[in-house]
């Protein structure tokens, strides 16, 4: 830019003003550019941030027209509430169990189907079909699977004896039969990103490796995983944070029951919020949610991260 | 494609060619720890679990052409042993499916179109243009990523209402069409673009639009269209915020009004399952269709 203008002021020495105008315009252009985003997050991203806030300290039924401030007293009820804390107990082990099962699988499943051939793309397609179908479409369909008159879950298992059973109204089944439909929800996200990094492992790194005597297991613990580190830790982020906002599928499958043992934080929130209408105790598990997934975040990054940012 | 050749090219090169003949190229270092019928067994395995993964799928296409009876008579068959079109004919005349997947389309493209253009617009200027308070609105991008949207989901539900936009498009439309993960991503593409390029437009007078429209864009089709797959499928897929902005049968959209019509007594199990067919369809037909774009947008996203 400033280069430019140098240039101009030497060519044509009888006109000084241009360039300074041409600076204004741009400037002024810059903020048009910005203008609809800013505008936008200010309205419908930032401010509902801070009214949140502001209304998780007060007592805010969505039919009064005034709001008594009740300072914190929404989180000492809070504190003090058994079915937030089986909420929080039920979200906080899904998520455990989801993320491990799907890095686990996908990363089996993506150092087996690392080179790119037809076939390994067939595979790979029929692992991540289930990541594109919506939470309520898997829902719906999972919840007939295991149906106990029409699924063909028990319609297998009695075939090889089993008797069947009613997995989503039992209470030792429901919660299990939730993440294994989580695991198998998210295992091809994490297998199509594991691959993506699979593939950036330079093949002379394994060679180096293997000339100095490593095995199989040695390879892959202290060449492959380490140089996969960011993807690994990336799928890990994500899983967690979208286990911790565990919604739909229990929302479909088993409405939170039986006696709540798979209702989440957030359908604790909606119960609250949308069909009670108190939305000061709403906002309040919100922010809890939300200082949840912030502290976990920051701690997965603090500890899988290698320091070096971007 | 491109992955292979380069690896295969780089082996080579790395070893004498003369001595030692280059490993047939699925010799692979995992693959060589088994004998030949472990790897035919790992095969296998891998092609079952395959299989075990869509099965859902392949029942809940079953059941769609199944009438009640065949159903409860053997649970543990996938095809039909008598075809039936009854649950499509329901489904399509118990849900207004024409107008569910007409606002389907509405909300999930509209707001990605409008999205596309509101990000790039201001990664644009992240990127490219020099503004007092440029790195303030960076870094309150980077913040707002990791509010998770649920926390803004009760306040955003009020401005709607006040706004007078419950149960319309405008409401379920303009809230959503702004994101902090969009604006991020394509400032990122938009920076490994040469800064030559818009230099020697601008030396030929194009101003900060035209450098934008013209040159930025153009060669920002990848970027622009994962951004577009990803966002496409979040809307087409999402469930709560249409649950919680509309209100009438005319303006739900397909996730949230299959799920309140499974909710309602006497279940018509085929009904449900062609409707979850019909409304899995654009989704796997897009995915079969442009695989490359759904795979590799969200590995580019991922190693970034």
């Amino acid at each position: 830019m400033a280069l430019s203008s140098d240039a101009r002021d030497g060519a044509v020495p009888r006109r000084p003003k241009p360039p300074p105008r041409r600076r204004i315009l741009r400037l002024n252009s810059a903020y048009l550019f910005i203008a609809p985003a800013v505008l936008l997050a200010a309205v419908f991203i930032i401010e509902p941030i801070i009214q949140s806030g502001w209304m998780s300290l007060h007592d805010w039924n969505i039919l009064d027209t005034t709001h008594q401030w009740v300072g914190f007293a929404n989180y000492t009820e809070l504190w003090h509430d058994d079915r937030f804390w089986n909420a929080l107990r039920v979200t906080v082990g899904y998520t455990v169990f989801v993320v491990i099962g799907q890095v686990g699988i996908g990363l089996a499943i993506a150092t087996w189907l690392r080179r790119t051939t037809w076939y390994t793309m067939l595979l790979r397609s029929a692992f991540y079909f289930p990541a594109i179908a919506s939470l309520a479409v898997t829902g719906i369909v999972w919840k007939f699977l295991l149906d106990p008159q029409v699924g063909l879950v028990d319609g297998w298992l009695s075939k090889i004896g089993v008797s069947p059973q009613d997995w989503l109204q039992n209470t030792a089944l429901a919660f299990p039969s939730l993440v294994a439909v989580g695991i198998w929800k998210n295992f091809g996200f994490s297998m199509i990103v594991l691959v993506a990094a699979l593939q950036g492992v330079p093949a002379t790194l394994q060679e180096a490796a293997r000339l100095d005597g490593a095995n199989a297991w040695q390879r892959f613990r202290y060449v492959t995983v380490p140089a996969i580190r960011p993807a690994l830790l990336f799928t890990t982020v994500i899983g967690t944070v979208n286990g911790l906002q565990l919604f739909d599928i229990s929302y479909v499958m088993t409405a939170g029951g039986p006696l709540h043992h798979t209702e989440s934080i957030v359908m604790y929130l909606y119960q609250r919020g949308f069909l009670e209408f108190r939305l000061g105790y709403a906002s309040a598990i919100a922010w809890v949610l939300f200082l949840l997934i912030l502290a976990v975040s920051v701690l997965q990054l603090r500890i899988g991260g290698d320091g070096s940012d971007d | 494609m491109t992955a292979v050749t380069t690896s295969t090219v780089m082996t080579d090169s790395v070893r004498a060619p003369e001595t030692v003949p280059a490993p047939p190229k699925w010799v692979r270092p995992v693959m060589t720890g088994l004998g030949k019928a472990g790897r035919v067994a790992a095969w296998a395995v891998l092609v079952l679990a395959a299989l075990a993964t869509i099965v859902p799928f392949l029942w809940m296409l079953g059941v769609a052409f199944r009438t009640p009876a065949d159903l409860y008579a053997d649970p543990s068959r996938i095809a039909p042993h008598v075809w039936t079109l009854d649950g499509f004919r329901a489904v399509l005349t118990q849900l207004p499916f024409v107008r569910l997947a007409v606002n389907s389309f509405v909300f999930a493209g509209g707001t990605t179109l409008l999205l596309l253009t509101v990000d790039s617009l201001c990664a644009f200027a992240l990127a490219r243009l020099s503004f007092r308070g440029r790195n303030a609105v960076f870094l309150l991008v980077l913040t707002t990523l990791m509010v998770p949207f649920q926390i803004v989901l009760i306040p955003l539900f009020l401005t709607v209402f006040h706004l007078g936009w419950l149960d319309t498009f405008k409401g379920l439309i303009i809230p959503r069409s702004v994101s902090a993960l969009g604006i991020f991503m394509l400032r990122q593409f938009f920076r490994t673009i040469p800064r030559e390029l818009d230099e020697a437009a601008r030396i030929d007078g194009a101003g900060p639009f035209r450098i934008y429209r013209q040159i930025i864009l153009p060669l920002s089709g990848p970027a622009l269209a994962t951004l577009f797959v990803i966002q496409f499928m979040a809307l087409w897929n999402d469930f709560l915020w249409p649950l919680v902005i509309t209100s009438s049968d005319d303006m739900r959209t397909l996730p949230a009004a299959l799920t309140l019509f499974s909710s309602q007594s006497g279940i018509d199990h085929a009904a449900l399952m062609a409707g979850a067919s019909i409304s899995l369809a654009p989704l796997a037909i897009a995915f079969l269709l442009a695989q490359r774009f759904f795979t590799e947008g969200i590995a580019t996203t991922g190693i970034k």
